[in-house]
């Protein structure tokens, strides 16, 4: 028996491609959103990856340091860096923001991160040009996202940089590119006010009597010099030695040094379950929307190429035609009109999906759901048309 | 004597009641096998009721139909399958030829017996036959699009006779045509049902070809009647 919906195909292919085309762009922006979603979750997990910390040790009581701010001092890192089982203990700090580039500037997650100390926690794990951080200030590593080359000065707050490696796919759970600087410089970054408002606080303190005593020589200095520096961190990130359990570390930190500790799945449920948490819904309407839409519009398009053939349909039946060889004729040609369609989505999915700014993460897995939901989607879609066509009456085929 | 053919007392009627409609009166008729009938009647006569009856399109109230030996209706029908009995018994040729337009002269013959399960093969064979018979042979791959109206009714006739049915009932088959095409298809039908031994009934309107029929059923008002044609001979 030969195909009626792939001659019909063949016969039409103009419209069947044109047709096609138009659903694969739709199918192509679907496929675009799941990548979106896929994009952010994998930011998420690069975030994790790249930090290389197996513990992140934060404020008590708070998500830190990537979906609350959290604050906990410097020199924390000490203290746990001589738990059994700890290889390594490194503070970081973690502030997004605009760093500029000459006239530009571009959004950044910038790190500050303890240098000396190469392949510490929290340290890029690789370049893919230049050098590592080797100076304690003024020197930064910015991700090749960023749209910064090697030499370039940028400034952050009050100080310049000058950019001596590049990294790659080192970004933040909202994508924002990673530029890496010393940890003193981002501390003082971090919370540096403002020429004048430094000056002010000078001129309240020294007002005080409280703080300037004359009795006790010394003690406005000593003010003033606490209210000019940061001993303050967001994280301590811990690397663990191998074999040694972390809940049971996390656990021992947690009590003994009031501080909030997660492990790897606790910080990986903050960040895809919590911090992107609205954005996935979003992406999950607009899925659902899309898929709305792409089974309205193949179900529109089946239904008017089947009313096309109303007369043709009749003379089928007169003549004999089952009514599923004609149902299976429609369900075909909806079938290839999606296929056609996913083809187009597909390919133009894979080309658009590098010019986005953000990491669009376009899986095999995904493309395989999609093409199962397209076929169940154009299968739905067809029922009007083959409802339609089953209803024709094959005595329309005889005049009168 | 053996018919294509044959209907006894058929009666339809359309409705109930004060509204019902009574289309076909008792209406009688027998066509031979190789012989076409002519049958001719004004609008609203009950023509297309009495061909879609034939057809097994719709069914009468009450009557009689015998499709060579066999009684596919008496006052109900004896056939389960319909769909089977109009795609293997009856063939139909229609005002306009109503070619499936997505399939090139041979497919749109062979699909068929390609329907009833006859392989691609041999039912592709079949037709080729047909056209050969019709002198359409050299259009074979064409698309319908591609035919000139009489070629598209030729392909028509062989879509009818594919199967080799023992009826062929075609509903002003020369409506579209000039009277030297309309005549050269009922030529064609005369042959057709000769070489296969088809009782063909030929719905018309047609002045040029009613003299060519031997024999006419007029039907008025759901009622038929026959006379002798002039059968004329086509040249």
């Amino acid at each position: 028996m030969i195909s009626l919906a792939g001659r019909d195909i063949l016969h039409s292919w103009g419209k069947f491609v044109f047709t096609g085309f138009g659903l694969g762009l739709l199918i192509g922006v679907t496929l675009t959103m799941a990548g979106v979603y896929r994009g952010m979750i994998d930011d998420a997990q690069v975030l994790l990856d790249n930090s290389g910390a197996d513990l992140w040790i934060v404020q008590q009581d708070t998500q830190g340091p990537y979906a609350e701010s959290s604050s906990i001092y410097d020199d924390i890192w000490r203290r746990v860096a001589s738990y059994p089982g700890v290889a390594e203990a490194a503070s970081v700090t973690y502030f997004t923001m605009q760093v500029r580039l000459g006239t530009r500037d571009v959004r950044a997650l910038v790190t500050g991160i303890v240098t000396g100390e190469f392949g510490a926690p929290g340290w890029p794990r690789f370049l893919i040009a230049g050098r590592q951080i080797t100076r304690d200030h003024y020197e930064a590593i910015a991700d090749i996202a960023s749209g910064l080359q090697l030499g370039d000065v940028i400034q952050i707050r009050r100080n310049h940089y000058t950019v001596v490696g590049l990294t790659r796919r080192m970004v933040s759970s909202g994508g924002d590119p990673m530029i890496f600087i010393p940890l003193k410089d981002a501390q003082e970054a971090q919370f540096l006010k403002d020429n004048d408002a430094i000056i002010e606080q000078r001129r309240r303190t020294e007002a005080s009597p409280v703080y300037n005593r004359p009795s006790v020589p010394g003690l406005l200095d000593a003010v003033i010099r606490t209210q000019s520096t940061n001993p303050t961190v967001n994280a301590v990130l811990i690397r663990m030695k191998p074999g040694f359990d972390s809940s049971l570390i996390a656990e021992q930190i947690s009590r003994w040094n009031r501080l909030q500790v997660f492990d790897r799945a606790g910080m990986e449920a903050i960040l895809t379950g919590k911090l992107i948490a609205t954005s996935a819904k979003q992406i999950g309407m607009f899925l659902v929307i899309l898929a709305i839409v792409s089974a309205a519009i193949v179900a529109f398009i089946i239904y008017t190429l089947t009313l096309g053939k109303i007369r043709e349909i009749a003379v089928l039946k007169l003549i004999g035609t089952r009514n599923s060889t004609i149902a299976g004729m429609i369900l075909q040609q909806a079938i290839g009109l999606g296929l056609i369609g996913f083809a187009v989505g597909k390919i133009s999915a894979t080309f658009w999906a590098p010019i986005f700014p953000k990491y669009i993460l376009l899986t095999p897995m995904d493309a395989l759901y999609g093409l199962i939901a397209v076929m169940l989607i154009c299968a739905l879609a067809s029922i009007l048309a083959i409802r339609a066509a089953l209803r024709v009456d094959p005595a329309e085929a005889i005049g009168g | 004597m053996t018919h294509g053919i044959r209907i006894e007392h058929l009666s339809k009627r359309y409705g109930s009641g004060d509204t019902a409609v009574d289309a076909l009166k008792n209406v009688n008729m027998a066509v031979a096998p190789g012989e076409v009938v002519g049958l001719i009647g004004p609008s609203g006569s009950g023509k297309s009721t009495l061909l879609k009856c034939l057809g097994a399109v719709i069914k009468p109230t009450t009557g009689k139909m015998i499709l060579g030996d066999e009684v596919i209706f008496d006052n109900d029908w004896k056939i389960k399958d319909l769909r089977a009995l109009r795609r293997d018994k009856i063939g139909f040729v229609f005002q306009a030829p109503y070619l499936i337009p997505f399939l090139d002269v041979t497919d749109n013959i062979a699909l068929l017996p390609m329907l009833a399960g006859v392989p691609n093969k041999e039912a592709r064979a079949r037709a080729h036959e047909l056209l050969n018979a019709l002198d359409v042979a050299p259009r074979a791959r064409a698309m319908p699009a591609q035919l000139s109206g009489g070629e598209q009714q030729r392909v028509a006739i062989a879509r009818g006779l594919i199967n080799r049915p023992p009826v062929i009932l075609a509903d002003e088959p020369t409506a579209p045509l000039d009277s030297t095409r309309a005549l050269a298809v009922i030529r064609i039908l005369n042959d057709m049902a000769q070489r296969y031994q088809t009782a063909i009934i030929v719905v018309t309107h047609d002045e040029k070809i009613i003299p060519t029929f031997k024999r006419i059923y007029h039907i008025r008002d759901g009622v038929t009647f026959e006379e002798a044609g002039e059968g004329r001979a086509i040249t």
